[in-house]
């Protein structure tokens, strides 16, 4: 064996060819494990629709719902609260939701109240910068952040602001208006999240 | 070397047993490089005899780390990695566990010693030109060890599952879904959830125990490996190998690092426990800088904390990524242009400056490009606040390649870099305290100063330091 001569050009393409085959099944190794990080059937099964109960919420009140392992907010809106949506149109990035509507704001909340009924805000309460959850901030007061506030939502983690509609302030880090979830009226004064308001 | 051909090992330091001790040492030795490891890397590793002060941080680190790995097993022991029973397993090692809080204090309070400690450990290299030519791969191990020590407090902080814990995991894994196109589908991968869930807690742990440890350990070796190879460096930055004894073959300059290295390190582990055990012991929680106290309370997904910011060695990353505002990107364009423009008539290389302009171009149109019909391809200021903070933390591995110096040492540095690392530690400084505060506009117009300061350390360097006034080197360290 060892007076013949070596055949460099096989030995060369035997390495290449031997690199490429283990590779390829290296690489198809690496998918299942990558997989199983990817939420489980369980994790998926849990997002079904919740039900909420806003009878019994007053003017200027909120409650808050758990979908998906979310806040969801339900606020109820005064005429006062619903005149200072109309007044923070200048102030907000965007004020007609038009940006990523699809994934924001369903096609029957795409108003100036981003809402069903006006009364009634329906929004998931995080932040749509880095996921933090929003301090309501209802009262139309001078505030540190903002001298002129009409009243809205404060992210403690950035400073982003929000208005009565969960529409964000401009120059603020959060990019997008807070998502409004599926969701309909069950009757007057019951509201399911998870499931879109039929024929609107 | 065949077992039986190599030289038999001569106790001469066991007394009665120096025959027995021979005999063991030999039989081991013929089967596993023992001596050859003692003396390369112990007896007869030669490091400059004029380490100082700055010199200590690199054995400390190793002994934090062992320090780490003990306290986390036996924490192991009782901890529950379940959204359900983390936090109460978390108080019971505390009330109930048998000395439980002295190793839960130890570990938290170790944690916070090892960025002190790491932090100092990267100032001596850079005040002394340690990633110099030729450290880079010593520098560049150590930047990794840096990254893992990161990710391994960012997964261990997730782990009491409380307020903290939960808000501080569910911002930094946001910031993977600002990424563009691929953004939200990582961010669920890694949580393996919509949100931060119990799928989240049970793999940080698996990260936080073996993944990360397994790699920091390795990366250490190296980072070891690597300096033992080069040699170290020293305050004056000068190579003590260029002057050799020439009976001896051994650097004149140089001293064995054991015994003198290994006593003066011991000295340096006996002052740092005094310190740390004054922290354990009096303030463990360090009035909320190491132990946050939103994080007593119990992980609430509905309910972020009024206050919340990272630990505080995250905060100038952190403050780096508040900076970047929608108003900020009109500063952050015209940055990058004009450093395009200072590549255009200060490089020769054509190619250099055809590729800076267009990388500058790019990254302009994506900052600021305009809105057309509702559409603009300009990505969100929250996309570039990530990236400046992601290259906040990795720019420090093209440091050996920024430093343009004649010398490595600030001893013998000009002015200019002087002023220019005094600079950076008070932006580094003020950032970080920055960070652990919440916002106001003040603060953020400082932020934004301070971050620009940050990045000019950096991206300057090539210019400032072939342009400063530095003093010759000495053929021999001063001692």
């Amino acid at each position: 064996m060892a007076d013949k001569e070596l055949d460099q050009g096989k030995r060369r393409f035997l390495v290449a060819a031997t690199s490429v085959a283990g590779g390829i099944a290296g690489a198809a190794t690496a998918v299942p494990f990558v997989a199983s990080m990817l939420p489980s059937e369980r994790a998926r099964a849990a997002g079904a629709p919740v039900e909420a109960d806003i009878g019994n919420l007053a003017p200027g009140e909120m409650t808050r719902v758990e979908w998906r392992g979310k806040p969801v907010w339900i606020v109820r809106r005064t005429p006062q609260m619903l005149e200072s949506v109309k007044q923070d149109d200048g102030k907000v990035a965007d004020p007609k939701s038009e940006r990523k509507p699809d994934e924001l704001t369903p096609s029957y909340a795409r108003n100036e109240f981003r809402s069903i009924k006006p009364e009634y805000l329906v929004v998931v309460g995080i932040c749509t910068h880095l996921g933090c959850s929003p301090v309501d901030k209802f009262k139309a007061q001078p505030e540190p952040f903002d001298a002129g506030w009409n009243g809205g939502f404060y992210c403690p983690c950035h400073g982003s602001l929000f208005d009565l509609a969960g529409r964000v302030y401009k120059n603020k880090p959060a990019p997008d208006n807070l998502a409004v979830p599926p969701h309909s009226y069950l009757s007057e004064s019951r509201i399911v999240i998870g499931v879109d308001q039929k024929g609107a | 070397m065949a077992a039986a051909e190599k030289q038999p090992v001569a106790v001469t330091w066991a007394g009665p047993l120096n025959g027995v001790m021979s005999g063991a040492l030999t039989w081991v030795d013929q089967r596993f490089p023992l001596m050859s490891l003692w003396r390369d890397h112990l007896a007869e590793y030669y490091a400059p005899k004029n380490f100082n002060f700055w010199y200590y941080f690199g054995s400390l680190a190793m002994f934090v780390l062992v320090l780490q790995i003990v306290t986390g097993i036996f924490l192991t022991m009782h901890y529950k990695p379940d959204a359900a029973q983390a936090f109460a397993s978390v108080e019971y090692i505390m009330r109930d566990v048998p000395g439980g809080w002295l190793i839960r204090y130890l570990h938290s309070t170790g944690a916070s010693f090892f960025f002190i400690v790491v932090y100092l450990h990267m100032f001596r290299g850079l005040m002394y030109g340690s990633y110099r030519k030729p450290r880079e791969l010593v520098w560049i191990v150590g930047m990794a060890i840096y990254l893992c020590l990161m990710a391994e407090a960012f997964f261990g902080y997730l782990l009491p599952w409380g307020q903290m814990s939960y808000w501080g995991a569910q911002v930094i894994i946001n910031l993977f879904d600002a990424i563009p196109w691929v953004g939200p589908t990582l961010a669920i991968w890694i949580r393996g959830d919509y949100v931060v869930a119990d799928a989240t807690l049970n793999r940080f742990f698996a990260f936080h125990v073996i993944a990360i440890p397994l790699l920091l350990v390795g990366l250490v070796a190296a980072h070891i490996m690597a300096l033992h190879e080069v040699g170290s460096n020293n305050p004056d930055g000068v190579e003590i190998k260029k002057v050799k004894d020439p009976r001896t073959g051994h650097p004149v300059d140089g001293i064995p690092f054991h015994p003198y290295y290994t006593v003066k390190d011991t000295l340096g582990v006996v002052v740092f426990l005094i310190v740390f055990c004054a922290v354990l012991f009096f303030m463990p929680e360090f009035g909320g800088y190491f132990l946050e106290y939103n994080n007593f309370i119990p992980a609430d997904p509905l309910k972020t904390p009024a206050h919340i910011a990272p630990v505080w060695y995250f905060t100038p990353f952190y403050s780096i990524l508040r900076a970047v505002t929608e108003d900020f990107m009109i500063v952050l364009s015209a940055g990058v242009a004009l450093y395009v423009l200072l590549i255009w008539f200060t490089v020769k290389d054509i190619r250099v400056r055809i590729a800076a302009a267009g990388a500058g171009l790019i990254s302009i149109v994506f900052m600021i490009a305009p809105t057309v019909n509702g559409v603009s391809i300009a990505l969100d200021p929250k996309v570039w606040g990530v990236a400046l903070m992601g290259v906040g933390t990795l720019i420090y591995f093209l440091l050996p390649w920024l430093d343009r110096s004649p010398v490595k040492s600030i001893r013998y540095k000009g002015p200019i870099a002087k002023v220019a690392l005094t600079l950076f530690v008070i932006s580094f400084v003020v950032l970080g305290y920055l960070g652990t505060l919440s916002v106001t506009e003040g603060r953020t117009l400082l932020a934004q100063i301070f971050t620009i300061v940050y990045f000019a350390f950096f991206l300057l360097m090539p210019w400032y330091t072939r342009m400063d006034r530095t003093r010759p080197e000495p053929q021999r360290v001063t001692g």
